[in-house]
């Protein structure tokens, strides 16, 4: 470590959603950071409707709001106004709604929208240096601090570092932290779909024995065309056969489960796909390390609440943080990461642990299992109490909020 | 005890010798001082509300104590004075052993932090007056506490903010503090001798004696799902401000 290099409060690696949106809290905290990419912020921002969509919770929302991204992404939010679960489009629906009409129970983006708008805020940010294109060749941490050597030589230094790069995080696997891990045999496909009919700011959850069929509620196009997100659970061994197929294929693939929801669909964006599995680390702390968002714990995509997750590790870090340098403490400094860790291993280990259970419910083949489920959803339906709390639950709501997370 | 009194007012040698054998391990967390690293937010904070609650500064600020000396007496390998010296304030350290001191100047190097540390007894030093004095977890191990209380004083300016912790001489404390903790070997065994720990009544007394008006004692308690935090029970460990009352008569 060199003494003349730019020491900072953290360093992110990692600049997607979660990191993105750590460092811009960190900053209105007043603390300095380092963020390292490998991306080129040209490509993850380039036009295109890919599909990629997020669910930001109520509580997620809270914490844009507190850190001034919300003025920037309000227009182009899709709020859900209910939250429709199916078993396979058969009677005995279970409907979520909030009691005020005025309340949502989340609003959806698109990925793309989100990183703008983050890249956007952080470019203004004096307290954020970012370093885009950047691959880490070595990582350091010891009593004192931590470092980074980049692929041009160039040194970093910080006096905590942060592992934010999703599932595989290299971050984690060089500090040797472990990682239970199941797959699920099955693959989300995404894409995005525009369709004739106003989608209602309805949120669809069917559930097939293959798998959930999620329909999540974009904003209309520029030029007034209805869209949603698709994210279609299919068996691992049909994956690539679903991914093969033409357009017209595919769209009456969908069709068929689908049913007429939205009318015809008029369009279907670029496919892609990723392996779903259940992902959990025993820790998500270690010398003067912190993992955030998926390389901590990587869910389920069924709920919508991975993003939610991320950002909830996010509030409670950086209260974490701005507490510790209160007292006078560094951020690296161990009582810290020891209180991040008591706050957010349970709640993550929770969320996965219920949305990995939902999965294998839904995914009991047959007409008696079926008929189960739909028994169960009816009785949540007449259960106001049991509702409430699964809508807290899909808010973000629910639990030990932090701070930043709080309206 | 009379002769020793003479030449070594308030540092008991088999005292400072338990802990200068400890000094190696201070600064990791997960070792033989884990128990101060946990205990350090919990105090930290009383602290800094009595900082801001002293002085008028803003709690949301980082440095409340920029232009404030600062004086942390038995501050062992500097857990306190690093945060002190964070936030602000011109720091000095003093410790009965010199191992600690020597490991408390190492770490702030490699901190990159301006600390000053001494070793040896506080009424040998000519070091003036200080804005803020503390004494954690110090006045149970010296053995004059009225001589050790006028010292701390005699170093504390005139509107001078002293903060003191110190466990409480209850059945609790026994049993817990110094028969269980050291059983299961949480603290050092050793570390405590329940007979010399000062009830805040008597603390209270001993600060009056000074011209000093205590504070009302916030505990420091232990719970499984809280671990330590601040608490109305003092029947363990507990915190205190004081603050002159009068000028002194000098």
């Amino acid at each position: 470590m060199s003494d003349t290099s730019d020491r900072r409060d953290l360093l992110i690696l990692g600049g997607g959603l979660v990191g993105m949106t750590l460092a811009l809290a960190a900053a209105k905290k007043g603390m300095t950071s380092h963020v390292v990419d490998r991306a080129d912020p040209a490509d993850l921002t380039a036009e295109g409707f890919d599909g990629r969509a997020s669910a930001i919770s109520t509580a997620s929302w809270n914490l844009f709001t507190n850190i001034g991204l919300a003025q920037r992404l309000e227009a182009d939010a899709s709020p859900i106004s209910k939250i429709a679960v199916s078993d396979q489009l058969k009677p005995g629906q279970l409907d979520f709604v909030p009691d005020d009409p005025a309340d949502t129970l989340g609003r959806m983006f698109a990925n793309r929208t989100l990183r703008l708008a983050l890249f956007e805020a952080a470019k203004d940010e004096p307290l954020i240096h970012w370093h885009a294109r950047a691959g880490v060749i070595e990582r350091r941490r010891g009593e004192h601090g931590v470092s980074v050597r980049l692929a041009d030589g160039k040194e970093l230094e910080a006096s905590l570092m942060i592992g934010a790069e999703g599932r595989g995080s290299p971050t984690r696997e060089d500090a040797g932290i472990a990682m239970a891990n199941w797959q699920y045999d099955h693959r989300a496909i995404i894409a995005g779909l525009t369709h004739e009919k106003p989608h209602g700011q309805v949120a669809w959850e069917i559930f097939y024995p293959a798998g959930p069929f999620a329909l999540l509620p974009l904003k209309d196009d520029a030029d007034g065309t209805h869209r949603s997100a698709l994210v279609w659970t299919v068996a691992e061994r049909d994956a690539a056969g679903v991914l093969k197929l033409g357009d017209r294929a595919f769209t009456a693939e969908v069709e068929k489960r689908m049913g007429r929801l939205f009318g015809a669909i008029t369009g279907v964006g670029p496919r892609s796909s990723y392996p779903l599995g259940f992902h959990h680390t025993a820790t998500i702390t270690a010398e003067r390390l912190a993992l955030v968002g998926d390389a901590a714990h990587g869910i389920h995509p069924i709920a919508g609440q991975g993003l939610n997750l991320g950002l909830r590790d996010v509030g409670a870090l950086v209260q974490v943080l701005d507490d510790n340098l209160r007292l006078g403490l560094e951020p690296g400094e161990a009582q810290g990461l020891a209180r991040y860790e008591r706050w957010r291993g349970l709640d993550a280990f929770m969320v996965a642990l219920a949305t990995d259970g939902l999965t294998r419910l839904f995914g009991v083949p047959g007409e008696t299992a079926s008929a189960v489920r739909r028994f169960g959803m009816a009785g949540v339906q007449r259960l106001p109490v049991l509702k409430d709390w699964f809508m807290d639950e899909a808010r973000g709501v629910s639990g030990d909020m932090p701070d930043l997370l709080v309206a | 005890m009379a002769d020793a009194r003479k030449a070594k007012l308030t540092i008991r040698e088999d005292e400072a010798a338990h802990f200068g054998a400890l000094a190696a391990e201070w600064w990791d967390p997960a070792g033989s001082s884990a128990m101060l690293h946990r205990l350090n937010p919990v105090r930290l904070a009383f602290l800094r509300e009595a900082i801001d609650l002293h002085w008028g500064t803003s709690i949301e600020g980082r440095r409340p104590l920029a232009g404030k000396l600062s004086l942390d007496v038995g501050c062992g390998a500097g857990l306190l004075c690093e945060p002190l010296a964070r936030m602000g304030a011109e720091v000095t350290g003093i410790d009965a052993a010199p191992e600690n001191t020597a490991a408390a100047a190492a770490h702030a190097e490699g901190a990159k932090l301006d600390i000053r540390y001494m070793a040896g007894e506080l009424a040998e030093q000519d070091i003036g007056t200080f804005d803020l004095v503390t004494a954690m977890e110090v006045i149970e191990h010296v053995a004059d506490k009225p001589a050790f209380v006028a010292q701390l004083v005699r170093h504390l300016a005139e509107d001078g903010l002293l903060v003191l912790s110190t466990p409480n001489r209850t059945a609790q404390s026994r049993l817990l503090l110094v028969g269980a903790a050291e059983a299961v070997g949480a603290i050092p065994r050793g570390t405590h001798h329940w007979s010399d720990f000062v009830t805040p009544e008597e603390l209270a007394d001993l600060l009056g004696a000074e011209g000093l008006k205590m504070s009302e004692p916030r505990g420091i308690a232990f719970s499984p799902f809280k671990g330590l935090h601040l608490s109305d029970d003092t029947s363990l460990n507990y915190i205190v401000t004081a603050r002159r009352t009068a000028p002194p008569s000098t």
